[in-house]
């Protein structure tokens, strides 16, 4: 057990301990929007994915969707949360270009989903639980955009109407990098669950960050809180700049305002976002244009009996049915496309070496070349063709890497190409033994070194190792290393 | 519960309607008048009475997750004063 990692940052006067809390706004996977017949597609043209009750034209009635209501449901199941039977639609009043209505339907004082938990896993290895307050069913607004022109704005209704799932989570992050792994683990629990598809860079998900800053132990301070972030770096540099700020706000015998504030990705600040001084009152009151959201114990019944395998029972199985480190089982289950691929590797092979393949060599080149797992030069079925040929020692584990090398400039498979190469690895004693000769004897020198060590009393003398290399060398790396060790140890008379 | 002029100019800003200033205290006398009218209501013991989210009472109609309208792009922006490339076009609104 890796013990929770204590952050905190050093001001003039001492240390300061981070205390966060999120707010998720995650797109609903449908096909309609949450009150109205109109697609929910991204990159149509503007206002044609729009009904007359997404432009809220007078007398326009809202009928819900009873997809979105299923898959808050299946969400707030997969949140290990409660679901209420009875729930209920509020307006939340103000205005804004890209809101029509000049409200928005929300839940207020009666959500659909209420108190739950998730454990996320921190990058430094240890296990940390989220309270969930709530989850909560909401129209999404239009977009404005103010860059067309230098003096109007322009509005396209296609995102209005969209259902989003509200996941406020209990103020129980410590750190600006929980606060990015409490989101991972989020995004990939509503993938599997398959609610919402999790796309950052389409705005499909997107936090607001609640930060607040304390002496340890002290009472919670005021908070701030940063609006739409849509990406896991961001969420980081956002929460720590502001973190800083009210430091320096607090030591320099200021106090914090509550307020709500933008993020700029170019500069990495945080800045007050003056329209929304009045934001905070929305004058909530229930919608007379829907009735109550009444769910059947029996509806909650039959989706929890159809749940999708959850990023942690994965995690489990991967633990417990292909023996994998916990760290390897996370990594891997955290992401339904890493998982899948995995899953292909090692069907049917040694699953800790096809881990160590995909983590290692397959994800850390994807990584480096900034290539996602769907895009790979190398399927799972070639990768767990090498896999195979390291199994059955047809090649050395070096040698595979060279291999890797060249399969991800062409399409044959790794059979081929250690045929083609001539890298089949060495294991015939007879040949391995004449490589060796032939290196002693133009090694008189390091014989009698390897001798005079042993003669010492060193039971592995170093210039053994030398001799490993060169053998090897000599063999084009082809060499079992084994029998390489065997018959030199034996030549040597060790 | 009252309300005072103070009261009565934020609630009118927040709706965005646009009271001149001496019509704000005859307009509190007035929404305190309704006020007070209503409050003759608390006399009323509720203390058994459900609270009444609806006067029809019946469970709310849902429709399924199937795409049945949009693609009315001429008939949504119809009624705008300026449009562009299919855009609404409104005054600059900056954050």
């Amino acid at each position: 057990m890796v013990e929770r990692t204590e952050y905190r940052i050093e001001g003039a006067t001492g240390d300061w301990e981070v205390v966060m809390g999120l707010e998720v706004h995650a797109q609903v996977s449908t096909a309609a929007k949450l009150f109205s017949g109109a697609p929910t597609a991204f990159g149509a043209d503007p206002n044609t994915n729009v009904s007359l009750v997404d432009a809220a034209m007078p007398g326009m009635l809202p009928v819900i969707n009873r997809s979105c209501v299923e898959q808050a449901v299946k969400t707030g199941i997969g949140l290990n949360a409660e679901i209420n039977l009875w729930s209920r639609f509020d307006r939340k009043n103000y205005f804004y270009p890209d809101l029509p209505q000049g409200y928005q339907i929300s839940q207020y004082q009666f959500p659909v989903v209420g108190e739950g938990q998730i454990s996320v896993e921190a990058e430094e290895g240890y296990t940390f639980v989220v309270g969930i307050e709530r989850l909560h069913l909401e129209q999404d607004a239009g977009k404005s955009i103010h860059d067309l022109d230098p003096n109007a704005t322009y509005v396209d209704l296609n995102r209005s109407g969209v259902a989003l799932m509200e996941i406020v989570s209990r103020p129980d992050i410590r750190s600006p990098a929980e606060a990015a792994a409490y989101v991972k683990k989020l995004r990939s629990i509503l993938i599997a669950l398959g609610t919402c598809d999790g796309d950052m860079e389409k705005g499909n998900l997107r936090a607001d960050v609640n930060v607040s800053v304390r002496r340890p132990g002290d009472e919670l301070g005021t908070r701030c809180e940063i609006k739409n972030v849509n990406s896991f770096r961001f969420i980081q540099q956002a929460a720590e700049y502001e973190a800083r700020r009210q430091i320096e706000i607090l030591e320099g015998g200021g106090k914090i305002d509550q307020e709500t504030r933008l993020f700029n990705a170019t500069t990495g600040e945080t800045r007050s976002m003056r329209s929304k001084e009045d934001a905070h009152d929305y004058r909530y009151f229930p919608d007379p244009d829907l009735l109550p959201l009444e769910i059947d114990a029996a509806l909650i019944d039959r989706i929890r009996a159809d749940m999708p395998e959850l990023p942690d029972e994965k995690r489990q199985r991967f633990i417990d049915s292909y023996g994998l480190t916990p760290y390897d089982a996370g990594v891997l289950a955290s992401d339904a496309d890493k998982a899948a691929y995995f899953e292909a590797v090692a069907e049917g092979r040694d699953a800790k070496l096809a881990a160590n393949w995909v983590t290692q060599e397959l994800l850390g080149y994807l990584n480096k070349q900034d290539i996602a797992l769907a895009d790979s030069p190398i399927s799972a079925e070639r990768l767990g063709g090498l896999i195979a040929l390291i199994a059955d020692e047809t090649i050395s584990g070096k040698i595979a890497k060279q291999v890797f090398a060249k399969m991800i400039d062409s399409d044959d498979t790794a059979a081929q190409i250690v045929e083609r190469e001539g890298l089949k690895q060495v294991t015939d004693t007879g040949a391995i033994a004449g490589i060796i000769d032939k290196v002693l004897a133009e090694n008189p020198d390091q014989v009698a070194q390897v001798q005079a060590q042993r003669a010492e009393g060193h039971a592995k003398p170093k210039a053994l190792g030398w001799f490993v290399g060169q053998i090897m060398r000599a063999s084009g790396g082809k060499a079992n290393p084994q029998a390489v060790n065997e018959i030199l140890a034996e030549k040597l008379g060790l | 519960m009252s309300v005072d002029k103070k009261t009565v100019r934020k609630v009118a800003r927040l709706a965005r309607i646009a009271v001149p200033e001496e019509k704000l205290e005859p307009m509190a006398e007035e929404l305190n008048g309704i006020l007070n009218w209503i409050e003759q209501l608390n006399e009323v013991d509720i203390e058994d009475v459900e609270a009444m989210t609806t006067p029809v009472k019946m469970a709310m109609p849902m429709r399924d997750d199937v795409v049945t309208d949009g693609d009315i792009r001429d008939k949504v922006l119809a009624n705008a004063p300026k449009t562009e490339d299919g855009f609404f076009v409104v005054p600059k609104v900056v954050e």
